[in-house]
C-alpha cells in the first residue's frame, strides 16, 4: 500500500467527502467539502466512487511526499501544484512516485483546490463521513509528519492521463453573480433592503472560512436582527444587525438565530466556493423551481 | 400556534415548516411530534429532518424530489391526528457538583442575585428543563424553564475555555457545555456525563422533546462517575 506524508499542511488543508449527514437533529455540523463539482471530478479522474474523501487546500501551503506509486488528480482552484518543482497539469489523472514531492504555490484563480488519489485514502469514517470537523476533534487532522495510507486500486495503467473535456473545466472571475432563493425570514427585511441587496456589489472579506463567508458592502439592516433560532443550510445568507451578510458554508452550525435574507442554490454553491477575500459578489433572485431545474439540468 | 403551518423554502434542497413563532412547550411538542410523523411516512428521497424551536426542516434531495412534491406529500399528513407517541416524558437526570472549581461563577451568582448558595442550587436543580432543541454544537441542548429569580448576565469577557460538562448561566437561560469550547455563560457547576462522545453506542445523550432534571452530587460522586 502506498502512503503520503504532510510536510506543511498549509493553513486550512483538510480531508473531506460529501459530508456527515443524518445528526444534525443532534447538532452535528455536516461538513464536507466546499465545492462539490471539483470534489466528484476529482475522484471521477482517478476512477474512485463520487463521494470517495479528498484534501481540499485552501490557497496555500501543503506540500507533502508520496510513499509509493499513486494516481492523483487535482482539481478546482489553481494554486500553482507542482510536483518535484515541474508545473503538473490540472483537471487530469497522473502518475506519482515514491519521494515525488507535491507543492502549491501562488494563487492563480480561485481558492480551493481538490486532490483525489486512486482507491481512496485509508481514513476512518466517523457516523458515516471521513470528513473532519476540528472543533469537535473529528476526524483526522492533518499536521506536519501526519502519514496517511492511499487504498490501492485495481488497476493504475488505465487510471493515468485520464482529462475532463475543458468545455467542463469552471472559470473563476473575481466577480462572482450568484443566484438564490429568496429566504424564509423575508418579513424581517424592508422592501427597500431587499432591493439593496439585489442591486448591490459586496465584497468578500477576510473573515471567510469554511464556516462562513462575510460579506461586506450596502448595509440591510433587518427590521429585528434576532429570530428564533432556527435551521441553516449550506449558502443560506444571514444579516445580522450590522447589516452585513454572512454566507453559511459547509462547516456552519446546524442553527442560527439571524434572519435569512435568502438561499445561495445548489447549482452556484461551487462558485461561491472558489471566492476569495477582495471578489465581487453580487446576486439574483429565482423561484425554487427554476433552481431545482438548473440542478438537474445542469452539465453536471 | 399556527392553525396551519406555514411552508417556507430553505434554498433549493430544503423545506422549512414553521407552527408558531413563540417559545413554548406546546409549539415545540407539536414540531417533534410532526417530525416523528413525516420520520413514519419514509418518504423517498428525505435526507434528514431537523426540528427546531417552532419548525422543523426537512433536507431533501432537489433532483428526484421538488420542492412542490414534497409539499404535496407533506399537506397529505394530518398534522392535528398525529398520535401522541411520545406522551410519556422522558427524563434524563444530569449528576452535578455545584460551585467550587466546578462552577466558579456560583460566587459571582451568588452576589448578583443576592441568594445564598443552596438555595440557588436548590432552584436550579429542583425543576425539569425542556431540551427545546440540539444546535450550535454536536449535542448542545437548548433548555427552556428556568426559574427567573437566577438569571444573571452574560460575563463581559467570554472565557477562551470552557471544559466539557460545564453548567452555566446566561440571562434567563441555563445549559451544559457538550465540549471543551471558548464561552461566555456563568459556570455554577460541572456534570460527568459526556453530552457527545464519538466512541459510544450513542453518541448523543440527549434528544429535543427529553428533558432534563440536575441533581446535585459530590466531588467523590464525580471522581467515580469518570472511572465508570
Amino acid at each position: 500500500m502506498s502512503s503520503i506524508k504532510i510536510i506543511k499542511p498549509g493553513t486550512q488543508t483538510t480531508i473531506q467527502d460529501k459530508g456527515r449527514y443524518g445528526f444534525q437533529s443532534c447538532g452535528m455540523v455536516v461538513s464536507g467539502v466546499m465545492d462539490s463539482f471539483s470534489h466528484r471530478v476529482a475522484n471521477l479522474l482517478v476512477g474512485n466512487s463520487f463521494f470517495e474523501a479528498v484534501f481540499e487546500v485552501c490557497l496555500s501551503g501543503l506540500e507533502l511526499e508520496f510513499q509509493g506509486i499513486c494516481v492523483i488528480a487535482i482539481t478546482g482552484a489553481n494554486i500553482s501544484p507542482s510536483l518535484n518543482g515541474l508545473t503538473v497539469p490540472m483537471w487530469k489523472s497522473f502518475l506519482v512516485k515514491s519521494n515525488n514531492n507535491l507543492s502549491f504555490g501562488r494563487v492563480i484563480s480561485g481558492c480551493r483546490s481538490y486532490i483525489a488519489f486512486a482507491g481512496g485514502l485509508e481514513v476512518p469514517s466517523v457516523l458515516g463521513s471521513k470528513s473532519s470537523y476540528a472543533k469537535a476533534n473529528i476526524g483526522m487532522q492533518l499536521t506536519a509528519e501526519t502519514i496517511i495510507e492511499v487504498k490501492t486500486p485495481k488497476e493504475f495503467s488505465k487510471l493515468a492521463s485520464r482529462i475532463l473535456p475543458p468545455a467542463f473545466i469552471p472559470i473563476y472571475k473575481n466577480e462572482i453573480a450568484l443566484r438564490v432563493v429568496i429566504g424564509s425570514h423575508k418579513d424581517y427585511f424592508t422592501e427597500d433592503g431587499i432591493k439593496k441587496f439585489f442591486s448591490s456589489e459586496y465584497t468578500v472579506t477576510k473573515d471567510c472560512d469554511r464556516m462562513g463567508c462575510r460579506l461586506e458592502g450596502e448595509a440591510i439592516v433587518p427590521i429585528d436582527s434576532n429570530i428564533i433560532s432556527d435551521s441553516i443550510t449550506y449558502g443560506s445568507i444571514q444579516i445580522p444587525q450590522n447589516g452585513q451578510p454572512i454566507i453559511m458554508c459547509a462547516d456552519r452550525q446546524t442553527t442560527g438565530g439571524y434572519p435569512k435574507i435568502a438561499t445561495v442554490i445548489t447549482a452556484d454553491l461551487p462558485l461561491l466556493a472558489q471566492a476569495k477575500p477582495g471578489n465581487k459578489i453580487s446576486f439574483s433572485s429565482i423561484s425554487v423551481s427554476e433552481a431545482q431545474q438548473i440542478l438537474r439540468n445542469s452539465k453536471y | 400556534m399556527r392553525d396551519q403551518p406555514r411552508f417556507l423554502p430553505l434554498g433549493d434542497s430544503a423545506l422549512t415548516i414553521e407552527f408558531g413563532n413563540k417559545i413554548s412547550p406546546e409549539i415545540n411538542k407539536k414540531v417533534n411530534q410532526a417530525a416523528a410523523l413525516i420520520q413514519e411516512k419514509n418518504i423517498n428521497n428525505i435526507i434528514e429532518i431537523v426540528p427546531t424551536y417552532c419548525s422543523l426542516t426537512i433536507y431533501y434531495n432537489p433532483c428526484h424530489l421538488t420542492y412542490n412534491e414534497l409539499i404535496k406529500h407533506i399537506e397529505s399528513l394530518d398534522f392535528s391526528s398525529v398520535k401522541t407517541v411520545n406522551q410519556k416524558k422522558n427524563v434524563v437526570t444530569i449528576p452535578v457538583v455545584y460551585g467550587g472549581e466546578f462552577g466558579p461563577d456560583l460566587k459571582y451568582v451568588e452576589e448578583y442575585t443576592k441568594l445564598p448558595k443552596n438555595e440557588i442550587i436548590s432552584i436550579h436543580s429542583s425543576c425539569d428543563y425542556l431540551v427545546y432543541m440540539l444546535g450550535f454544537l454536536p449535542g448542545f441542548p437548548y433548555l427552556g424553564g428556568m426559574n427567573k429569580k437566577i438569571t444573571v448576565p452574560r460575563m463581559a469577557k467570554p472565557r477562551l475555555s470552557v471544559p466539557a460538562g460545564s453548567i452555566g448561566i446566561g440571562g434567563e437561560q441555563t445549559g451544559i457545555y457538550p465540549l471543551q469550547s471558548p464561552g461566555g455563560w456563568q459556570l455554577i457547576g460541572r456534570t460527568p456525563l459526556k453530552l457527545f462522545d464519538i466512541n459510544r453506542d450513542k453518541p448523543f445523550l440527549l434528544k429535543a422533546g427529553d428533558y432534563i432534571r440536575f441533581k446535585t452530587i459530590t466531588e467523590t460522586q464525580f471522581r467515580q462517575y469518570e472511572l465508570d
